[in-house]
């Protein structure tokens, strides 16, 4: 059973040592005996008796036996024929601008649009590498997204991680694509391109994003890469990294600005759990397994700005709370790891409003440095701040209101239940084409603060209130 | 025998099993428990953490990507330890103690694996001016000499641990490199042994001091719920639970920049990358309040983000508090910041499942509450060998899936910690900063510290911090009220608690770190603030008492005054509060007599 031939490959690397017969195949693990010199972590190549080839990795290695991670699925493996080729490097994708841009593949990074693998640039390996803390550049650039509840209050920068927490039938793509098309700098235009990888998600939702960067005129700045509801689950684990490996390097080698979207972590999520079981690893919350996080970090730590280098990778992953749940681990290790998140509520929602953000638990971590005089303006602190503290009040108020009835509330407290509404009518929903300029959104929040009792707006100071809030005011008086 | 033999002997461990991080190697009879490793011609870093019949296992630092059966794997005869001499401080490294900055130069931005160099650079001259003389005797701990390291921190060369004898020859004031011998000292034994600028520690075993005692100084934060209601002690430990994006990191950084220590040792515990930078990029401009020197010079920094390799997260902890006895040891008052403390018992979660060990709560190992304790017990105030005055204080954050408090690590910690700094989903959602939880949170300080708030402010300092937290109290009670039948219900002189409550929570507990001025308050200035705040809710009574509708009290001009004195009075002048306690008492005055006016024409 074992063929201690050593093939070559057609590919430029190495050639590899291939093996016949596996030992075990067990979900989307298979083991294999009998083997010598292979390391840990890499790349395989499973070739079926039909010849047929699926791709994979060494999970754990001892002198005896291999475990391997198959991509794409082992149903229709058998045991005695299927061949193993281990390529003695890690899982690469090959990176080159001309070849990578307007063009859609495989979560694995082979062609999906008829078009040639990429093979003209260099070979990376797609687990990356950590970036030096000494030297990264502290992301601070103000990306105008036009949509007020992130410009206004959970503002985005370039090079920050920055996901959707959704819940599933919300409208999350609607808000990915409205970023991605009104997303821009307030200063400069520069060059740009967008990642998209999509992890188990449907054709449609895949179908729909590439129309839209097809409409904004984009498709020649965007490379997809696609494993969708009905491709192999555990090629999702490789779809994120190989996605990422492209945005490094037209980041940080080509000096683009890229924004990438990963949309659904969930999907990945449960990827990663399915293996870890098969496995017969004990697990940790809800049967993911411990190191969840640490693998989660893997993914969402590869954004960012490098000193002394032009580019940026700026992250929206989109995740679906299962339940709505956020303390669920899926969100909640994603929120200990990303920089901030925005929170799409399906109360909100079902009062028809669009986008449904809810700021309360929304945040962005990077916000304080990215507003302020000399990059938004000098109130935006401040009156982000107020309408934060304001919105938390209303909605206690609301909660009063549902048990004493409206009327019976205090005056004050009238003026709170005003508020919310107005606030989640007019700040919170705008149209999925409405591009709203980070001034009209600070404007917009103050004439809605004005609408509270002076004495309450204990968090700008009362000359902004003279300079911002009493013109917002008046032009807007009945 | 040395490895060069063993090699010869071909008798050297070899890797039989790579999952992940945990390597486990045969011939294990050769190397010992906890003994580092290289791992490879690439010299990965590990540690040996089990040994059963001749299998050894070991936790490699680094990725294991590639890694083969057959590898060879060299002892390196001695524990994992940290290097300790001129060149810390300022200098950031990752969790076993590589030196961040010179890998940047050596390969780049992205982080390799492999060895490199050492932890202190050997190139680097230092100005050495002894302290003892030929003949002296002398014995470990004791200072050697000094090194003026930064502007704010003069290095003490200590006689290493375990080293007592006679000084044979010392070298004079001079220049000297990390390597360079600056002492031989003759044992009682008669044996000589070189001192050089740096020596090694292995970083699991707490240093010896001469002996503990109570922690009695305020370690003064300028953030004011701290300092005010949950304080700290030099030489205490302090535990800041909070699920994400609740204030932990920017407590901790707060700290950082504002604590009245002189080394802060800051860990960046499988946190984020950004975070990292942003300590190196503010820590050079911000200034020390007290010596008026930039902050990064007197704070090492330990990186093991995110994505670096779990096991050295795991390490990353004992390297900080190692360096952090290091500073104690020469009589400084060190503050460490551990960002976070959960990751380091994920990382042992994760590494103990790779073990197949039985799991106790929640998959994290039975051991878990032990290390923590053993970590926390690090802390504290003690006389050091040399007879000086040294601390460790230990401010954990802890990050509980789900915030929710009642898993393994945030009640462990619980258990060892004397602070509890309970952040709090809700009020970092209205985005009311620091998000501490005045109800949850203690400190077991607050007597111990509060003789220094009386000698260095006022005798009544713990009376009006009792009052306050009394009626933050009341409060809490009063707003289960309020939640069903809204505050208009409640009479004036509930309601008069209700307000001041308010202004407590506002207009003292409330401090933006990102407020220029606000950011630090000085001991006085909290003092005041809260006597003013206090003081006016005294003075409602009166007017509760005269009937005349609170509203009214909360319209006068003074409230305005009080809401802005945080961010406006600057400086430890204490004029301007004067000033408001006199306003508060004329206006209240006016406020009566007037409705006594009003009362007679009736
Ligand atoms: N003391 C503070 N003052 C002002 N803002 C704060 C303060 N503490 C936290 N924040 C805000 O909350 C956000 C999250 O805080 P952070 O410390 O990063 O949370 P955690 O470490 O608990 O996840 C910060 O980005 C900041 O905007
Ligand atoms: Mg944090």
């Amino acid at each position: 059973m074992l063929s201690d031939k050593v093939e070559s490959t057609s590919e430029k690397r190495m050639a590899g040592l291939e093996f016949i017969g596996l030992q075990k195949i067990s979900g989307p693990l298979v083991i294999i005996e009998g083997i010598s010199g292979v390391g840990f972590g890499e790349r395989v190549e499973l070739i079926t008796a039909r010849d047929e080839i699926r791709q994979g990795r060494v999970l754990a290695i001892s002198e005896k036996a291999a475990v391997l991670e198959v991509f794409h699925g082992t149903s229709g493996l058998d045991q005695e024929n299927t061949r193993v080729r281990f390529m003695g490097r890690p899982f690469e994708m090959i990176v080159s601008k001309e070849e990578v841009l307007g063009r859609i593949f495989t979560g694995l990074g082979m062609p999906l649009d008829g078009g040639p693998a990429p093979f003209r640039g260099e070979p990376r390996n797609v687990n990356g590498f950590a970036i030096n803390p000494v030297a990264r550049a502290y992301p601070e650039d103000f990306i105008q997204t036009g949509i007020s509840t992130i410009d206004g209050m959970n503002t985005l920068v370039r090079g920050q991680k920055l996901p959707i927490f959704s819940g599933s039938g919300l409208p999350h793509n609607d808000l990915a694509i409205q970023i991605v098309r009104q997303a821009r700098l307030l200063t400069e235009e520069s060059s740009f391109a967008v990642i998209f990888a999509a992890m188990g998600v449907r054709h449609d939702e895949a179908e729909a994003f590439r129309q839209s960067f097809e409409e904004s005129g984009v498709l020649n700045n965007v490379a997809m890469f696609l494993n969708l509801a009905d491709d192999p689950t555990v090629e999702r684990l490789i779809a994120p990294r190989v996605a990422l490996t492209v945005a490094e390097y037209l980041a940080f080698e080509e000096g683009m600005h890229v924004l990438v979207i990963l949309t659904d972590m969930t999907n990945y999520c449960e990827a990663l759990r399915e293996v870890a079981t098969s496995k017969g690893e004990v697990p940790s919350r809800k049967g993911y397994p411990g190191y969840l996080y640490s693998d989660l970090a893997s993914i969402y730590e590869r954004a960012g700005r490098i000193k002394g280098r032009q580019g940026s990778v700026t992250q929206i992953p989109i995740l679906t709370m299962p339940d709505d749940d956020i303390t669920h681990p899926i969100p909640d290790l994603t929120g200990y790891i990303t920089e901030g998140q925005i929170v799409l509520d399906r109360g909100l929602y079902q009062k028809g409003i669009y986008p449904p953000v809810n700021v309360l638990p929304s945040l962005s971590r990077l916000m304080s440095d990215g507003i302020g005089e000399g990059k938004t303006r000098e109130d935006h602190r401040n009156i982000s701040s107020q309408l934060y503290a304001a919105y938390a009040n209303a909605k206690q108020v609301e909660r009063l209101a549902s048990i004493i009835g409206e009327e019976d509330l205090s005056t004050t407290d009238k003026r709170y239940f005003t508020f919310s509404r107005e606030f989640e009518n007019r700040f919170v929903r705008q149209d999925k084409d409405e591009d709203r300029s980070i001034f009209e959104t600070l404007d917009l929040g103050w004439e809605l603060v004005m609408m509270l009792p002076e004495k309450e707006l204990v968090r700008v100071t009362p000359e902004q209130i003279e300079k911002y809030g009493k013109t917002a005011h008046t032009s807007h008086q009945e | 025998m040395t490895n060069i033999d063993k090699h010869k002997n071909g008798d050297i461990p070899l890797v039989t099993y790579v999952s992940g991080p945990v390597v486990k190697a045969s011939r294990g009879h050769i190397l010992s428990m906890n003994e580092m490793v290289e791992v490879g011609t690439q010299r990965l870093v590990g540690e040996v953490i089990g040994l059963e019949g001749d299998t050894a296992t070991i936790q490699v630092y680094e990725d294991t990507t590639g890694l083969r059966p057959g590898t060879e794997i060299i002892g390196q005869g001695m524990p994992l330890f940290a290097e300790l001499g001129p060149g810390l401080i300022g200098h950031i490294f990752d969790g076993i103690q590589r030196p961040l900055t010179e890998l940047q130069e050596k390969w780049g931005d992205f982080i390799q694996r492999g060895k490199v160099g050492s932890a202190l650079s050997r190139e680097k001259i230092w100005r050495f001016t002894p302290r003892l003389g030929q003949g002296e005797i002398v014995r470990s701990g004791q200072i050697l000499g000094v090194v003026q390291e930064t502007e704010a921190i003069e290095h003490k060369i200590l006689i290493p641990p375990e080293v007592t004898g006679t000084i044979k020859k010392v070298a004079g004031p001079g220049n000297y490199t990390l390597e360079e011998t600056i002492a031989v000292i003759e044992t009682t034994g008669g044996r000589d042994i070189e001192i050089r600028l740096y020596h090694r520690w292995p970083v699991r075993v707490p240093r010896p001091y001469g002996k503990r005692q109570m922690p009695s100084e305020p370690l003064l934060t300028g953030q004011r719920v701290i300092d005010t209601f949950f304080p700290l002690a030099k030489g205490g430990t302090a535990a800041i639970p909070g699920g994400f994006g609740t204030g932990k990191t920017v407590t901790q950084h707060q700290l950082s920049k504002w604590a009245d220590a002189d080394v802060i040792v800051y860990i960046g515990c499988g946190e984020r990358g950004n975070e990292m930078t942003g300590v190196l990029t503010d820590f050079p401009q911000l200034l020390d309040p007290r010596t008026q020197r930039p902050l990064i010079e007197r704070t090492v920094l330990i990186a093991n983000t995110s994505d670096m390799p779990v096991a050295a997260r795991e390490a990353s902890i004992y390297t900080g508090i190692t360096i952090a006895e290091y500073f104690r040891d020469q009589g400084y008052d060190v503050a460490l910041m551990a960002d976070s403390t959960s990751r380091w018992a994920e990382a042992l979660r994760e590494i103990s499942g790779r073990l197949e060990e039985m799991p106790a709560e929640e998959g994290f190992p039975a051991y878990l509450a032990s290390r923590l304790a053993a970590f926390y017990e690090r802390a504290g105030q003690v006389v050091t060998l040399s007879d000086l005055k040294g601390s460790v204080s230990l401010i954990g954050a802890v990050s509980p899936p789900g915030g929710d408090f009642s898993e393994p690590v945030t009640m462990h910690t619980k258990r060892f910690v004397q602070c509890f700094w309970a952040l709090d989903k809700e009020l970092a959602s209205a985005r009311y900063f620091p998000a501490i939880n005045y109800l949850q949170s203690y400190s077991a300080y607050v007597k111990a510290v509060a003789p220094w708030w009386f000698e260095k402010t006022d005798p009544e300092w713990e009376k009006l911090r009792d009052e306050a937290v009394q009626i933050l109290q009341e409060d809490a009670k009063l707003q289960n009220i309020v939640k069903l039948l809204g505050e208009e219900a409640l009479p004036d002189d509930q309601r008069r608690i209700l307000e001041g409550a308010r202004l407590i929570k506002n207009d003292f507990l409330q401090q933006s770190a990102f407020d220029p001025v606000d950011t630090y308050c000085m001991p006085v200035k909290q003092f005041y603030l809260l006597k003013v705040i206090i003081h006016f809710i005294r003075r409602l009574k009166d007017v509760v008492d005269r009937r005349i509708p609170l509203f009214r009290a909360m319209e006068l001009p003074v409230v305005e005054q009080i809401h802005r004195a945080k961010t406006s009075i600057e400086g430890e002048d204490t004029a301007p509060f004067q000033h408001i306690l006199q306003d508060i008492d004329s206006q209240i005055d006016q406020l009566l007599a007037r409705s006594q006016e009003a009362r007679d024409v009736v």
